[in-house]
């Protein structure tokens, strides 16, 4: 197996994004390393192969974005918008996420083994996330498919007006958005968070977690809804 | 003879001005539902617009060109800032975004092949790309939206350039709303959604959320398509000045300036008539913030909400923009509003069906509804037949064409041979509140309002 090591210090980023869309789709590396990543934005973006890239350190926005089958970990913390409007493929980060980790992603695992920040999984439209510690209000905010798992505590509003994307949370919810209700947690529940758990790498009981899904009371518009929307 | 008081015995028929029978209907409606209204289509308020700017065509101070034979360039460049392909169009007239969902697919495929035929480019909307657009477009603008429905890297590199949009001069600062019965098991697979919900776009970005954001997303979209495409910013007319400065600065190859007229196929009746200011006064704004950053010739404007003729596409041009965008006047090109529809070699009354939605030809802003009696904003699988991709398109090719000769007759008449040559020197304007939108003398004086004298 070929790992080839670029420094974003002596090369630009620029550089390294045309030889992951070229190159390593060719397949002529299975491994990428990125080195001094030093907070850079846009790291590893629009990526369509399966080629596996470790970014040894922090990145800054949209680490992974619209991601495609590659394998991306980051072994610091990522900055906004971490692996948004994935499609497939693994986006990891070993540290923390800031806002909107994993927004509009359409497919794929996002696993985030610290805290996310606001608006996680925000517009998830069938992507899984797995995060280690807690997230922050607005979490899951209109989403609309694919499953959360938050091992940790959730902020305000988790999942205000959500669709059809199920949410399971371990700790405790400040509070539940417009149209997000508990649900009892069935076996089918408990065999995904453990998969999802198990895809992660993360060790937790998936009995302890609680279900969250649409109420769909906003589905249609209606007077009855009190300004709901 | 004696004289009487007179003494009205009928009825008396005093409209309020305040309360006229428009508002009292609002009032009722309000009370009996208990909700805002939702329509399509654009402001129907009388606005200043560009009918109220006439060209001062060429005479003794200026010399015309012959006016069918005489060269006159419509060509026309835009995206040339940063991207490696910019877009190359025939004519400064394109089409402007509309959603597959409010549109029929048929519709779609309507636009791509006129606008291909006459060298210009359409746009995607809020419910992703379909084949039939890509395929019959040669040049398609691709809009990465708040809401995101179907937005995935193929089509970002199948694109010729991205739209990143921030705002709709129909709805500044509010989301479109699909109502369930354009929600068809296509167009919901497509959004992500189940079928038949009634279903609230976005209104902000997910993952940005201001102009220094915004210069890492279109970075970010950049590094995607290895900075081989323009990337566009739309915006609903609001402060136009400090936002197309902002997106400048964001780094914007293009920007798109949608006025209040700009329609839409469904939004709250209170934002398409209350928020946002007219296309006139924001292409003044806009050009404004361009010469301000020397941006002119740089970046590039396409303005869009209420051009409907030739001559307001070259009045816009005149002002400063590089293109323009049409929705609504392409949508009626196709037949909207229109009294009949043609199918299979006849044309049909379409009176009863606009009758059913509670709207009549001339009348009609019901795309909403999803019940398009000419086939044109719709899903249902009946009316969408109404309106074939070869007759929409022929009827669309002749109004752009119509547009374009109307555009360089007129730019000949000002002596010029490329119609991008049009200058703010060649406009007046007819009425004060146009001259001081516009920034252009009253005619006959040099009087600009609010410019001192």
């Amino acid at each position: 197996m070929e790992r080839l090591t670029f420094d974003l210090a002596t090369t630009s980023l620029r550089e390294l994004n045309t030889f992951l869309h070229t190159d390593a789709k060719e397949g002529k590396v299975e491994a990428v390393t990125v080195v001094n990543p030093d907070g850079a934005h846009n790291i590893a973006v629009g990526l369509d192969c399966p080629v596996s890239v470790e970014v040894v350190g922090h990145a800054g926005y949209y680490a992974g974005g619209m991601n495609q089958s590659a394998t991306i970990t980051i072994t610091g913390s990522a900055g906004t918008g971490v692996g948004e409007n994935m499609m497939s493929g693994k986006v990891h980060v070993k540290g923390f996420a800031s806002n909107g980790a994993g927004a509009s992603a359409h497919g794929g695992l996002l696993v985030i083994e610290g805290d996310a920040g606001l608006r996680c999984g925000i517009s998830l439209k069938g992507g899984n996330i797995v995060v280690g510690g807690s997230v922050g209000s607005f979490s899951a905010f209109m989403a609309q498919a694919g499953t959360m798992v938050i091992c940790g505590d959730a902020g305000d509003a988790l999942g205000d007006s959500l669709y059809e994307a199920v949410l399971y949370v371990k700790g405790s919810v400040k509070s539940l958005g417009a149209d997000a209700q508990y649900e009892p947690m069935t076996d089918a529940d408990i065999a995904t968070v453990a998969g999802m758990l198990d895809r992660a790498g993360l060790d937790h009981d998936p009995k302890a977690f609680k279900r969250i899904a649409s109420q769909r009371s906003l589905y249609h518009w209606n007077a009855d809804a009190n300004q709901e929307y | 003879m004696e004289t009487k008081p007179v003494h009205f015995k009928n009825v008396s028929r005093e409209e309020s001005h305040g309360y006229d029978r428009k508002t009292l209907d609002y009032i009722r409606n309000a009370a009996a539902h208990g909700l805002y209204e939702i329509r399509g289509m654009g402001a129907k308020r009388k606005l200043p617009n560009f009918d109220d700017l006439v060209f001062l065509g060429a005479s003794m101070s200026r010399y015309p060109l012959e006016g069918y034979r005489e060269k006159c360039i419509t060509k026309t460049l835009l995206g040339t800032r940063f991207a490696k392909k910019p877009i190359e169009l025939e004519i400064p007239i394109t089409i402007a975004g509309m959603s597959f969902g409010s549109l029929s697919a048929n519709v779609k495929e309507a636009l791509g092949r006129a606008a291909t035929e006459m060298g210009t480019s359409t746009t995607t909307g809020d419910g992703g790309m379909t084949q039939e657009e890509r395929q019959s477009s040669k040049t398609l603008v691709y809009q990465c939206l708040p809401s995101r429905y179907g937005f995935n890297p193929d089509d970002v590199r199948r694109a010729d350039a991205i739209e990143v949009v921030i705002g709709q001069g129909a709805k500044p600062g509010g989301g479109g709303m699909l109502l369930g019965q354009k929600v068809s098991a296509r167009v919901a697979s497509m959004r992500t959604l189940p079928a038949g919900i009634d279903q609230r776009s976005a209104c902000r970005h997910p993952d940005w959320t201001g102009p220094d954001d915004l210069a890492i997303k279109i970075q970010e979209l950049r590094e995607i398509t290895d900075w081989e495409k323009p990337i566009y910013v739309k915006v609903g007319a609001t402060r136009t000045f400090h936002d197309v400065k902002l997106a400048v600065h964001s780094g914007a190859d293009v920007i798109v300036v949608d006025g209040m007229q700009g329609g839409t196929a469904a939004t709250q009746t209170c934002f398409i008539e209350h928020i946002g200011i007219p296309t006139l006064a924001a292409v003044r704004q806009a050009v404004n913030a361009l010469e301000d950053l020397d941006m002119i010739g740089k970046v590039q404007l396409v303005v869009s909400g209420g051009i409907r003729t030739g001559a307001d596409v070259a009045k816009a041009l005149a002002m400063g923009a590089d293109a323009v965008a049409i929705g609504q006047g392409v949508l009626v090109a196709l037949g909207c509003n229109g009294e009949t529809y043609y199918q299979n070699g006849a044309l049909h009354s379409a009176e009863a069906d606009y009758t059913a939605i509670g709207a009549a030809p001339g009348f009609c802003h019901h795309c909403h509804t999803g019940k398009c009696p000419v086939g044109i904003t719709t899903q249902d699988a009946i009316l969408e037949k109404r309106l074939t991709p070869e007759v929409g398109a022929k009827h669309l090719r002749n109004y752009l064409k119509t547009l374009n000769m109307e555009l360089t007759t007129i730019a000949r008449a000002c002596g010029k041979q490329n119609v991008h040559h049009l200058e703010r020197e060649d406009l007046v304007a007819l009425t004060i509140e146009a001259a001081a939108m516009a920034g252009l003398p009253l005619a006959g004086t040099n009087w600009i309002p609010g410019q001192g004298f």
